[in-house]
């Protein structure tokens, strides 16, 4: 997992957030968030539990909106596209924006219609067509070896860490140009952790990955760069500082920073 | 552990072993006994009711059953047009309340979350379990049978409908709700639509639950008389169609429970075992739906 020196220039960005507010009813979640997720990168997202890490990935796809009632100001450009503009189809913007979540998140259904379900609801296509969707979305998720022989029985027969690569799999299938990863190895054991890292770095060439995680080692193991949240004095989330991991892990320019990732809070 | 502290008196390891095989006190342990002899006890006064039901309709009904009743209509001392009757009456109730049940349980979990509107469904919803079934009879006599000038199955499946209609709206909006969120976000990440998450993911999750609450309110339907007595009323003979006035097994058992005949008598005491094995197999099979969610 040798990380090569990054040089801005080839850098392209992704998603570009600016000057982010985001509020739960009257409580303001997160104050002033401006970063940029790049192409083809690793983003980790990094800080300890309230900072609003999860908010604030929940916010680059609009899912937050489907759990509670919340109010958004800046913006959240998605390839030069504001995705918070009235006229944005939030089923077009989460294809294109996929997630996968904290907890293995399985349809009660077979392994095959798990990842086949985001497919047939976009359209109808033919059998076979979905059938190759399914397995290169299974090979990609690094799974295919272990779920071969029983693609029609259920998934939630699966290990936990089979069923998050899995998910990741389901969301692979709908081709998604970024995939948002809200902790997914918090309940996991260490040699599933590995798998999914592993995952996460073959995928990297086609994709751009932007993962929360409350691990630092982690972080420092599978991204490009590294964005730090922490909460103000007044328990609003903030980001403190974004760069490349190399630099946050080594010379973080903040004090509160290089005090997080030494272990002296959170 | 014990012998270890018989070698080092005085160690507090043997303290704790000591205080560890103690028996509990005199006290606690008749107030133990006696509270779990109580409940025991009370457990079976409760089964009484049941058993001795169960108990009596058997005896009753074992010794005068015949197996030509089952082919046989009142008139000829069977009971075949009225379990008939029950069967037709339940199933037009069931085809008019499921899908009205279901759709109204599904706005109220998935597409109104706390509007003024679910709120007053809801309410309504719960006045409806509430109204005696007498009541629901003499409303549907009133604006159908009255209307149309003849009592019918038609009728009487309309009543049963009324009972059975705010039973299903209630298990599945319950059925709906025990569906974690994670899953509704799942497919929602996934680009799904509001209707392709509730149909294609929560109620396929939920269908086991719903499913048990439409056997239970029709296991309650085909149980049912009061609605029945003056919508479908009863027929001794075969019916002709269903804009007639129908048997049911439990108007039989009303209407006949008085009569001299030993025949009829034996009659109403076969129909009572069959009813109950009707509602009973509906039960069991609601209850291992459960036990399959599991």
């Amino acid at each position: 997992m040798h990380k090569q020196p990054i040089t801005m220039s080839q850098l392209s960005t992704a998603i570009k957030v600016s000057n982010l507010n985001f509020y739960y009813g009257k409580n303001k979640a997160l104050a002033g968030v401006s970063m940029d997720i790049y192409k083809n990168k690793i983003t980790a997202i990094i800080g300890p539990s309230g900072c609003g890490k999860s908010t604030f990935i929940k916010s680059l796809n609009r899912i937050s909106e489907l759990e509670t009632e919340v109010k958004i100001e800046g913006k959240v450009e998605f390839f030069g596209q504001n995705i918070y503009e009235r006229r944005v189809n939030l089923n077009r913007l989460r294809r294109k924006i996929g997630m996968v979540f904290q907890k293995p998140n399985l349809f009660p259904m077979s392994i095959y219609d798990n990842v086949a379900y985001g497919v047939r609801i976009a359209g109808w296509r033919p059998r076979t067509e979905i059938d190759e969707i399914v397995e290169s979305a299974i090979k990609n998720a690094a799974l295919w070896n272990e779920v071969k022989d029983k693609l029609h029985t259920s998934a939630l027969g699966l290990s936990g860490g089979q069923q998050q690569r899995l998910c990741i799999a389901r969301a692979l299938a709908v081709k998604p140009k970024v995939l948002l990863m809200d902790e997914p190895c918090s309940a996991l054991d260490p040699i599933a952790t590995t798998k999914i890292e592993q995952l996460i770095h073959t995928l990297q060439n086609n994709l751009t990955i932007a993962i929360v995680t409350h691990n630092m080692q982690q972080a420092a193991r599978v991204s490009d760069f590294t964005a730090f949240f922490n909460t103000d004095e007044s328990r609003v989330g903030q980001m403190v500082e974004f760069g490349a991991t190399t630099q946050i892990f080594s010379k973080a320019l903040d004090e509160r920073t290089r005090d997080y990732i030494s272990g002296r809070f959170g | 552990m014990t012998k270890h502290g018989k070698h080092n008196p005085g160690n507090k390891s043997e303290d704790l072993a000591i205080e560890l095989l103690q028996p509990l006190s005199g006290r606690r342990l008749i107030f133990n006994y006696s509270m779990t002899a109580i409940a025991f006890i009370l457990s079976l006064v409760a089964l009484v009711p049941l058993l001795s039901i169960v108990w009596e309709i058997l005896t009753r009904g074992l010794s005068g059953i015949k197996l030509e009743m089952f082919w046989l209509p009142v008139i000829d001392d069977g009971f075949a047009n009225a379990i008939l009757g029950t069967i037709k009456m339940v199933a037009i109730a069931s085809a008019i309340s499921i899908p009205v049940g279901v759709m109204t349980g599904i706005f109220l979990a998935e597409f109104s979350q706390g509007s003024h509107i679910a709120k007053f469904v809801r309410f309504i919803n719960t006045i409806l379990t509430g109204v005696p079934s007498i009541v629901v009879g003499i409303f549907v006599y009133g604006i159908i049978v009255i209307t149309f000038k003849q009592f019918s199955a038609f009728a009487g499946g309309f009543a049963l409908a009324v009972i059975m209609l705010p039973v299903i709206v209630l298990a599945t909006e319950e059925a709906l709700k025990l569906i974690p969120n994670s899953l509704r976000l799942a497919s929602a990440s996934l680009g799904g639509t509001r209707l392709q998450t509730t149909f294609c993911i929560v109620l396929t999750a939920a269908l086991p639950g719903i499913t048990t609450g439409i056997l239970l309110a029709i296991a309650r339907a085909a149980g049912e008389t009061a609605p029945l007595i003056f919508t479908a009323l009863f027929s001794l003979n075969w019916s002709d169609g269903l804009l007639s006035p129908t048997a049911s097994m439990s108007v039989l058992i009303f209407n006949l429970y008085n009569e001299p005949s030993p025949e009829k008598t034996a009659l109403v005491w076969t129909a009572a075992i069959v009813l109950l094995c009707l509602v009973l197999f509906t039960s069991l099979l609601s209850r291992t739906l459960i036990s399959k969610r599991k």
